[in-house]
């Protein structure tokens, strides 16, 4: 019996070549698509399991907790690749692998993707966290400014999307602070403008939430929204449209890279390859989850009029120019933006 | 070896396996997750100390008693409320609806059970909402609209939804187990409907309205989703907090504080409810 069960256990341990043939990924809900992921699977004759996370905090802690190998390809936002980078999460990539040169000049972003000279990361995918609303409800040129969000003419029926960085961004946007200015001192100053804009809001939701509010009609402006909350709801409700107010808007954008460690290097590179293909790229943008430009310009040779259209494609060189990137806060800095966070929540 | 030895050790064998389980997987880990509630955050890294400083966090930031107050207000409301809305409806299927149709009517109140706790509470964001179906169907008689959506009276709502199911079963699991010569007894000593209630079949039941009553503070007192879904992020409870604490600041050792605090509460409810709880009746 003994030796039976011995058997056993070594003809599973004999079967593990089909553990070598999946690939983990640590990935946003967008890389969840069948779609995108299939053609890959396909043919490299590969599993690609994918766990979705949200907030760099989560997933670098997941890295953390994690053993070597665990992990073989990251998604996370293009400025926090450094704080990956510097946790040691993320492997060098050999900089002649990437297809950066097909990619809009502003989204190769080197300076986030590259530390000490070594690439460590690709951008993927961006877009606007700027403002979402109801063209039938509201008068989109009251949108083009911000201060007509607190003038009490839209009480009530304002989204807040729940992520402090972008809307924090944009309040910041507001005061003609530019977002790699918020410091300690600057970002005292924000408070005021961050609580007035809570008080005129309905809610503060997350992504499905705020979907679903401005969907739905509950409320008709999403502070923090963009073409990732509209371009789903496209075809159910071609009345939602987004724009960047004259204070500016911010601009999102998610890299990838290969995680540190990984037992299969090479095809977690292969893996970062097809996302930024073009072929690739067109199918991350236009993913069920939520939809985003595509870095790799080459991606608009693969989308149809019909989806470029949606994603805004000939208005992305404006858009670019009056768009700024995330804040990029330190550790205190960070606890000191959540914190005023976490009040303006349970006003 | 004695007789009374055998079975005393047999009677450990029996539960050792469960008490190997609980030691490994719940009492392991609720002590590393009250050392870790000590520890410290510097530059993003948890650091091993011994260090009060998350409870006295706690227990001084107006903006975490507040999440503490509101999880004690949001729970006991939805307790109350779905006591009152589940005992009559208990008493109803127990004694006014026939016995070999009470199955069917059980069934019939635990239906939403099976649907997905999270699909539920998006649901209601759709009945509730300024646009719903409620406010529709006020509006036809000419009344509303209500602000219901994305409101403490929305999360409310959701968390009695649920709870009314579960009270119901637990009351009426004590109900049907009461001989109904007690109820005839008191009648025929001259007791009236109020007093054969108040007097005989409330008190007899107790045990199992305050073992559904406890389990509903627990399970809500602890709820991330329907706060998050249908409270609009307009206040925050306990569990939020702890999330925030989780998965935005990776601040582990609040988190843990936190937790720590969130148990201590759960068991100050239990000893305040110890002398009714009976959850052999569950």
């Amino acid at each position: 019996m003994a030796r039976f069960a011995s058997v056993s256990v070594l003809a599973l341990l004999t079967a593990s070549p089909a553990l070598s043939q999946e690939l983990n990924a640590l990935v946003w809900c967008d890389h969840t698509d069948p779609a995108l992921v299939q053609p890959f699977e396909e043919k490299h004759g590969i599993k690609v399991n994918l766990k979705e996370y949200e907030g760099t905090a989560a997933g670098l802690a997941i890295l953390e907790q994690s053993q070597p190998g665990d992990w073989d390809v990251l998604v996370i936002d293009a400025v926090d690749v450094g704080r990956a980078v510097e946790g040691g999460h993320l492997a060098e990539i050999a900089p002649d692998q990437l297809a950066t040169a097909d990619f809009f000049p502003e989204l190769v972003m080197a300076e986030n993707n590259m530390v000490g000279g070594k690439t460590y990361a690709v951008t993927e995918k961006f877009g606007y966290n700027t403002i979402a609303y109801d063209k039938t409800k509201v008068d989109p040129a009251d949108m083009a400014d911000m201060a007509t969000l607190t003038s009490g003419k839209y009480d009530g029926r304002i989204a807040i999307y729940d992520y402090y960085l972008p809307v924090l961004g944009l309040v910041a946007l507001g005061q003609g602070v530019a977002t790699k200015d918020i410091t300690a001192d600057t970002l005292a100053t924000l408070k005021d403008p961050l609580f007035k804009l809570k008080a005129a809001s309905k809610q503060v939701s997350d992504v499905v939430s705020a979907q679903t509010a401005l969907a739905t009609g509950e409320v008709d402006i999403m502070i923090g929204g963009g073409e990732w909350v509209t371009a789903v709801l496209a075809a159910d409700n071609p009345n939602l449209d987004w724009t960047i107010p004259k204070q500016g808007g911010l601009r999102w954008a998610q890299s990838i890279g290969v995680v540190a460690g990984s037992t299969q290097p090479d095809m977690a590179l292969e893996f970062v390859k097809y996302i930024t293909s073009p072929e690739g790229q067109a199918r991350l943008a236009t993913s069920s989850c939520y939809w985003g430009m595509p870095a790799n310009a080459k991606a608009g040779d693969v989308l149809t009029p019909e989806q470029k259209a949606i994603l805004r494609w000939d208005e992305q060189a404006e858009f670019l120019k009056r768009a700024q990137l995330y804040p990029i806060p330190d550790a205190a800095l960070d606890t000191a933006m959540q914190d005023m966070w976490t009040e303006m929540l349970q006003q | 070896m004695t007789l009374q030895t055998r079975d005393r050790r047999l009677g450990w064998g029996l539960v050792a396996p469960a008490l190997v389980w609980t030691a490994l997987f719940f009492v392991l880990p609720f002590l590393g997750m009250v050392a870790l509630s000590f520890a410290r955050m510097e530059e993003r890294a948890v650091v091993p100390a011994f260090d009060p400083g998350n409870y006295t966090r706690i227990l001084t930031d107006p903006v975490m008693l507040q999440a503490l107050l509101n999880s004690l207000q949001i729970t006991l409301i939805v307790t109350v409320i779905s006591v009152l809305l589940a005992y009559p409806l208990a008493a109803i299927i127990a004694f006014r609806i026939p016995r070999q149709w009470q199955r069917l009517a059980l069934l019939l109140a635990v239906l939403p059970f099976w649907t997905s706790y999270v699909v539920r509470s998006y649901s209601w964001l759709l009945v509730l909402g300024q646009n719903g179906v409620l406010n529709k169907t006020l509006g036809l008689v000419g009344l509303g609209p209500l602000e219901i959506a994305a409101s403490r009276a929305a999360t409310v709502t959701g968390f009695v939804h649920f709870f009314v199911m579960l009270l119901t079963l637990t009351i009426y699991a004590n109900l049907i187990q009461l001989s109904p010569n007690y109820a005839r007894a008191a009648a025929d000593l001259g007791a009236n409907r109020w007093q054969v209630f108040a007097h005989v079949i409330l008190p007899l039941t107790l045990p199992g309205v305050v073992t559904g009553a406890f389990l509903t503070f627990v399970l809500g007192i602890g709820d991330y989703i329907t706060p998050q879904i249908l409270g609009g992020g307009n206040e925050l409870t306990l569990p939020q907090l702890i999330m925030l604490q989780l998965g935005r600041s990776g601040n582990f050792p609040l988190a843990s504080a936190l937790s720590v605090v969130l148990m201590a509460v759960v068991t100050l409810a239990y000893f305040a409810c110890a002398k009714w709880l009976r959850l052999d009746r569950v």
